[in-house]
């Protein structure tokens, strides 16, 4: 019997005013699998995020949540939706008015009528879990961007998610720090059976955590697959990409005359 | 020449939209504060965060009330004083000062001073907020930036805004009083039962009446203006300077609407 898809994309355009982003997105994610989303800067990783949590409307085609369409909710279905999802922002968005703790505890005190006792015990544990339980008085001014990145994890954990998604989880961190982080994604599939979509163009942390990767390029996935495929993929731009290649399908091409007409305030009309 | 007119047309739209986002957001405001009181878990006010905000807002703001209306005051007497003078009306000079401050100055300064403290401190709050992912953060973990922001500042404000009225207010009296004792022979219980005579319930009423709306007026604009910073610290600044210069303005106009309001209904 055929999987059932947790999550799936038919047909996804989005654009900003006259700059389309995306044009017939296709992708499925399945119950379990950790999908590793990848682009180049600005392809839109990030943004299609936004618009699977319901932060950002789409202009054509399908985001499907358990077969319901996304645009269709309503704002309580879209809220029990965000509450099966946690979500590490990219720079872990921790709230900066509040310590650590009060930033874990915010989302069960607001949601459920659990003992004040109990919540400071999943407190402990989270923080625990994601190495960070000495700093749990801290403010995240006094926090190390990774530290910021592990305490944004661990708040995501505390409504016990179905699903994680990682925005650009190890961008900006130290290689240790990065491992940590890749470590953490493994542990928490491994412990939580948990879905996830990881968001990155870190290739090392990618193939890591990988059950599927997809990668984006040229407002469509170019090639959705395993990561051995990704690894003995002769496609140049799937090449370029994994390699880091100088030259390449990737490499924007400049516009030898455009250039020269900028240096030289030419009209090149 | 098609693009010129669509250029042309591009501000009033811009305007026209900003206008429709201000009123969605007072709307929804104004719409959260019953459940946000009355229901339970995922809707409900978080009343250490309305302690915190009245504290922050209102406690800050009341020593430069009480400095700013002692002194309103005082110039007030000063400056009423010669005049009746000359008619023999000294005594009135404190009428002057309880009329002009429990119905105009009262609200309008306390007004001005909380737009300095708590307005522009909202707005660069939230703005901050915006520019560090925070709000979608919120509204990740389900919970609406509304309800959990802008509830608890609004209500802060109209209830600081209040408190802030009635002393500032008494402030004022109080710099009236040692003008009049130092400098106009009256003593403080002549300054009072002046001060009195002519003052009605109406007059603290409808003073009260604009310190709320003022209050409303002062959080809304600068959880609007916070909620729309967009382009990192730059953005915090520019609409952190505007809250404080469109507050100010819309406080005026307000006055102005309320004074013709009551002066027709002759309150």
């Amino acid at each position: 019997m055929p999987r059932e898809p947790m999550i799936e994309l038919k047909g996804l355009r989005k654009s900003f005013g006259d700059q389309v982003l995306y044009d017939g997105l296709d992708l499925q994610v399945f119950p379990g699998e950790t999908l590793v989303i990848m682009g180049g800067s600005g392809s839109g990783k990030s943004t299609l995020l936004r618009i699977l949590m319901g932060h950002l409307p789409y202009d054509e085609g399908s985001v499907l949540i358990h077969s319901h369409e996304l645009q269709d909710f309503s704002r309580r279905e879209l809220n029990a939706w965000r509450l099966i999802v946690g979500v590490l922002f990219q720079t872990g968005a921790l709230f900066n008015s509040m310590s650590l703790r009060e930033n874990l505890a915010l989302p069960v005190r607001e949601h459920t009528d659990l003992p004040e006792e109990l919540i400071q015990i999943m407190i402990k544990i989270y923080l625990q879990l994601v190495g960070l339980r000495e700093s749990i008085d801290r403010m995240p001014s006094e926090l190390s961007g990774g530290m910021k990145k592990r305490g944004g994890l661990a708040r995501a954990l505390m409504m016990q998610p179905r699903m994680l998604f990682y925005d650009e989880p190890t961008a900006g961190l130290d290689p240790v720090s990065s491992a940590q982080i890749a470590q953490l994604i493994l542990d928490l599939k491994k412990k939580m059976d948990v879905t996830s979509i990881v968001i990155t163009h870190d290739m090392k942390a990618a193939f890591e955590v990988a059950d599927r990767m997809a990668l984006l390029a040229g407002k469509r996935f170019h090639l959705i697959g395993t990561p051995e495929e990704f690894r003995t993929s002769k496609d140049p731009l799937v090449r370029q990409f994994v390699d880091g290649l100088l030259e390449g399908p990737l490499s924007p091409q400049s516009d030898q005359q455009a250039y020269e007409a900028d240096l030289l305030h030419r009209d090149t009309d | 020449m098609k693009a010129g007119r669509n250029l042309r047309k591009a501000p009033m739209r811009q305007t026209i939209e900003l206008i429709g986002e201000f009123g969605i957001l007072l709307r929804d405001s104004v719409a959260a504060i019953g459940p946000s009181l009355f229901r339970g878990r995922g809707s409900r006010l978080s009343w250490r965060n309305l302690w915190l905000q009245m504290n922050r807002i209102g406690i800050d703001s009341l020593p430069i009330v009480i400095l700013v209306m002692a002194s309103i005051g005082a110039i007030l007497a000063m400056q009423m004083a010669p005049e009746l003078a000359k008619f023999g009306m000294v005594p009135v000079t404190a009428e002057v000062v309880a009329l002009a401050t429990f119905r105009e100055m009262g609200p309008l300064v306390s007004a001005v001073v909380l737009t300095g403290f708590g307005g522009s401190a909202i707005a660069a709050e939230i703005g901050t907020m915006v520019v560090g992912e925070e709000i979608e953060a919120l509204e990740a973990h389900a919970i609406d930036p509304v309800r959990f922001l802008v509830v608890p500042r609004l209500l802060a404000c109209i209830v600081m805004m209040v408190c802030l009225t009635v002393v500032g207010d008494l402030a004022a009296i109080a710099g009236g009083m040692l003008i009049g004792g130092m400098f106009l022979h009256l003593n403080p219980v002549q300054f009072y039962e002046h001060a009195v005579k002519l003052l009605t319930v109406g007059d603290f009423v409808t003073g009260l009446i604009k310190a709320a709306v003022f209050g409303l007026e002062i959080s809304i604009i600068a959880c609007f203006l916070g909620l729309k910073v967009r382009g990192g610290a730059q953005g915090v600044g520019i609409n952190t300077s505007r809250t404080v210069v469109m507050t100010i303005v819309a406080l005026i106009i307000t006055d102005l609407f309320f004074t013709t309001i009551f002066f027709y209904l002759g309150v």
